[in-house]
């Protein structure tokens, strides 16, 4: 029978490392009695020096995590408990994993008490202030009353915490100390704890945030145990404030509406004056596109996407709808489509800034998925109904050419979008008689999965946007001509 | 007109500030304060460091700067027509509050809302002034979250969320309809636009310059907002819906639900009738729901006509009892997606089941050990030793877990 007593500071390790020799000597858990501080009373057990034995010994992380909580329990059979699983861990190293095992269960709560405890101890120990006169450093002091041995495991939450600040815990087991660097002496009695007027202003705070109309005193029970409440300043406040609760709010809820104060009337005037005058400086059609209704997407998006360019451009590119990021900015072509499409318009020589840009649709259409939006195509209904922007910004830009970037453009300038990809290329002509440049939307180079395809078709995308600059850049607009430019197989 | 004491003041803008729900301390990057040079840290996992008797934690120090307010949103008892008590802290008040109570373990840091005052790029220029004294000149290394005002110029929320662990942006109110009738000053456009803001300025700051530099981090703990329920008659299929479309286009971390609360000098425009808490509560649920348990809007808010929410019983399980076909499903054999659909199975449990069923075959017993929740799982589930007969179909099984019928009052 061997005999293992373990410190009061240090626990943790000094029970692995017994353990480790013990389980190199092939000691089986029923010959060891563990105990904890002074030694225990067992007459049969003899003090013994460890064996020392040449088995390889390992444990894994879980359970090294799981034991560094479980040595801290008040059980007085941890220690051995932790023997054991050791032991088993040796032959069955995937033990733990078996959560309807009775030992790991049982292991399991004591770690889950322990850490509950640690938990609340970072939460509920309530510091003094005892800084002496003349200090550079200011000093405080707690006592807090755990249920379990973990002042040692829970000491560095406070020193990391409290850096600046000397501070010490006093437990009925052990007292922790910070001067800049963390030290321990023995548990004490409750020190007596010089008044902190800091306290009066807690209590204040605690008896304000809380909402007598909503009472719940057995939830806050759950979580803040009575056990705890002796050491804390402002839980000598619950019983009142349970008390008078109730009839505090059915007086609220009692008292009729009074008359608004006289300020009240002159600062909202003001304030609709002000918000009105921002409203009207800003561009009408701005104002109009912000407020539409008519089809539901509104709804879900954040804001409508404007075209955007300058309003004499001869060039007006017209896309789907906005995606995630156009949504996001209120800027069209501002996410991963728009970067092919800057890219190209560059390679042909077309300054971003001359052109107007614009979107067939105005406002996202998606559907949530989790913490994503997934894009949806618009509807029939809904092109049409955005067509009435889509028309008046063609009406205040009248550009010399227009491209339609894919089928929702297509079928919202021509009114069918079938044959896109036949049509791509050719230049026909939008209801008005704007001459339109027909292409793909860039979002489709974006979705071809194999490299070679997709290269292939941002060339033939670059040589669209370059078929575009030539029709405007010959000085007048370009003749609709439904057949396929010369420059393509 | 004598000033206020500190005292004072606390009582009035910690009673104006508590019908914001959220007081969460979590998420966002690890600092601590072991240097000696500063004081505080974050873990990632908030504390509660008390709870008030209506339940609910107290983590931060959660104030306004002042409850001075030209708006006049009728839910809300610091608008410019109600005749609550005024009080405005000093920058240096909040600074000393915040780390005089941090010092003493109170709280983990400091949530501050304000009234608008003046302006929003006024006010907002003011909070920030606190933040960054707090960060800079105190090298304060705790949880700071700020509600931002929404008018505010963007410039000031891109500073805002260099200093604040989370921004909040509150969406008030369900619908579009409902904040235009309640808060006439207040844009649900321009909510909409300052939260997609905060996610561009987030995900901008993630990426290296071509120095390959990392720019400073910006609210590290995300988003959040708040909606009032019970105010306007939003039913919960339209405000779950209404969370979802905020989830996935704002990347809130959380969406807060708080059950319309009366308040005092209420105006006449509001109902009289305050929602009962559970309803928040089963919100709470469905949305846990969606977020971790792979359920959509729709099948939650399927069983009633009305689009609410089952109040006697939790949303799961209204939603097992509508589809008994899918069960029994067998603990030993379902997959991880069927697992985390039976009633009193959380996504620990169904962790726990899935690790440990490769050692062996589950029994009735072993599910206790794993924290399932047998009272509301075992007309669900097949194990090694239980099958649940016909109680799956049996027609009182919704009877079995609602309350019993309560006789209404005479009087």
């Amino acid at each position: 029978m061997y005999r293992v007593t373990l410190p009061t500071v240090g626990t943790f390790t000094a029970w692995r490392d017994a353990a480790r020799a013990l389980l190199s000597a092939g000691v089986a858990p029923g010959e060891v009695l563990w105990s904890h501080g002074q030694a225990g009373d067992d007459l049969f057990a003899a003090e013994t020096a460890l064996p020392r034995g040449d088995r390889p010994v390992t444990a894994t992380k879980t359970f090294l995590q799981l034991a560094n909580l479980v040595a801290w329990h008040s059980d007085p059979e941890r220690f051995g408990r932790l023997y054991a699983a050791l032991h088993a861990l040796q032959s069955d190293r995937r033990l733990l994993e078996d959560r309807a095992d009775p030992r790991v269960d049982r292991l399991n709560r004591l770690a889950k008490e322990v850490g509950r405890d640690k938990h609340k101890m970072t939460a509920f120990v309530r510091f003094r202030e005892i800084t002496p006169d003349g200090a550079n450093r200011r000093a405080f002091a707690a006592w807090f009353e755990p249920s379990h041995y973990i002042t040692e495991p829970t000491a560095p939450f406070f020193a990391k915490r409290f850096g600046d600040m000397d501070w010490s815990i006093a437990t009925p087991h052990l007292t922790a100390h910070f001067d800049g660097t963390l030290t321990f002496s023995d548990g004490e009695a409750k020190p007596p704890l010089p008044d902190d007027a800091t306290e009066d202003l807690w209590r204040t705070y605690f008896r304000s945030i809380f909402n007598p109309a909503r009472l719940k005193p057995k939830a806050m029970q759950a979580e803040m145990p009575k056990k705890y409440w002796k050491n804390m300043p402002e839980a000598t406040l619950i019983p009142e404030m349970i008390a008078t609760a109730r009839s505090r709010a059915a007086e609220m809820a009692a008292k009729a509406p009074t008359l608004a104060p006289a300020r009240a009337a002159p600062i909202l005037d003001r304030l609709h004056a002000a918000q009105s005058e921002k409203l009207q400086s800003q561009d009408q059609f701005l104002t109009a596109l912000q407020g539409c209704r008519r089809c539901p997407l509104w709804e879900n998006a954040t804001q409508p996407v404007p075209g955007e360019g300058p309003l004499d451009a001869a060039l007006m590119f017209v896309g789907e709808q906005p995606g995630d990021t156009e949504d996001l900015t209120g800027r069209p072509f501002a996410g991963p489509a728009g970067q092919v499409f800057e890219t190209a318009l560059a390679r042909a020589g077309i300054d971003r800034a001359q052109v107007y840009v614009t979107n067939a649709v105005k406002h996202f259409k998606f559907t949530p998925r989790g913490k994503r939006r997934l894009h949806q195509n618009p509807a029939r209904a809904e092109i049409q109904h955005c067509k009435w922007w889509l028309d008046l910004e063609v009406e205040r830009v009248r550009p010399a050419l227009m491209v339609a970037l894919g089928g929702t453009a297509l079928e919202s300038l021509t009114g069918s979008r079938e044959g896109l990809l036949k049509r791509r290329g050719r230049i026909e002509e939008t209801h008005e008689g704007i001459p339109l440049l027909i292409t793909v939307h860039p979002s489709y180079i974006l979705r071809m999965p194999d490299p070679g395809l997709r290269d292939e078709e941002t060339q033939r995308f670059q040589a669209d946007m370059a078929l575009a600059r030539a029709a405007v850049g010959a000085g007048q607009p370009p003749q609709p001509r439904p057949f396929r430019s010369p420059d393509r197989p | 007109m004598h000033s206020k004491t500190l005292e004072q003041k606390l009582a009035i803008l910690s009673d104006a500030a508590k019908y914001d729900a959220s007081c969460a301390s979590s998420g966002g990057t690890r600092r601590d304060s072991r240097d000696g040079k500063g004081i505080g840290s974050t873990t990632g996992s908030g504390i509660c460091h008390a709870y008030a008797p209506d339940g609910r934690c107290i983590s931060l120090l959660k104030i306004l700067m002042t409850n001075f307010c030209i708006y006049d949103c009728a839910y809300c008892v610091n608008r410019v027509s109600s005749n609550v008590e005024r009080a405005r802290f000093a920058p240096e008040e909040v600074v000393h509050l915040t780390l005089e109570f941090y010092r003493r373990n109170y709280i983990e840091g400091l949530f501050l809302s304000s009234g608008i005052i003046r302006s929003p790029d006024d006010t907002m220029a003011d909070m920030v002034r606190i933040v960054r004294s707090l960060r800079q000149e105190h090298h304060f290394r705790g949880y700071i979250h700020l509600k931002t005002i929404p008018d505010a110029d963007p410039k000031l929320i891109e500073e805002a969320g260099l200093y604040a662990d989370r921004l909040s942006i509150n969406v008030e109110l369900p619908t579009d309809r409902a904040v235009q009738d309640y808060a006439p000053e207040k844009s649900p456009d321009r909510i909409r636009k300052a939260m997609a803001d905060v996610r561009l300025l987030k995900e901008g700051a993630t990426e290296r310059s071509h120095t390959g530099r990392r720019p400073p981090k910006f609210a590290p703990a995300g988003q959040s907002t708040q909606m009032i329920v019970g105010a306007d008659g939003a039913s919960d299929a339209t405000i779950l819906t209404s969370s979802t479309r905020l989830y996935s286009s704002y990347k809130l971390k959380r969406v807060y639900y708080s059950a319309f609360s009366p308040i005092p000098d209420a105006t006449a425009k509001l109902p009289l009738v305050k929602p009962p808490l559970i309803r928040e509560h089963r919100l709470y649920q469905a949305d846990w729901l969606m977020r971790f348990y792979g359920f959509d809007v729709q099948e939650i808010t399927a069983n009633r006509s009305d689009g609410n929410l089952d109040l006697e019983i939790d949303p799961k399980l209204a939603w097992a009892l509508a589809n008994r076909a899918l069960f029994p499903v067998d603990v030993n054999h379902a997959q991880k997606e069927v697992l985390l659909r039976v009633p009193g199975f959380g996504t620990k449990t169904v962790q726990r089941i899935l690790a440990s069923r490769r050692h062996r075959t589950l029994r009735y017993d072993d599910l206790k050990r794993m924290g399932a929740n047998l009272k509301n799982a075992k007309p669900f589930i097949h194990a090694l030793d239980w099958t649940p007969r016909r109680l799956t179909d049996s027609h009182d099984l919704r009877a079995r877990f609602a309350p019993p019928p309560e006789q209404l009052s005479l009087f």
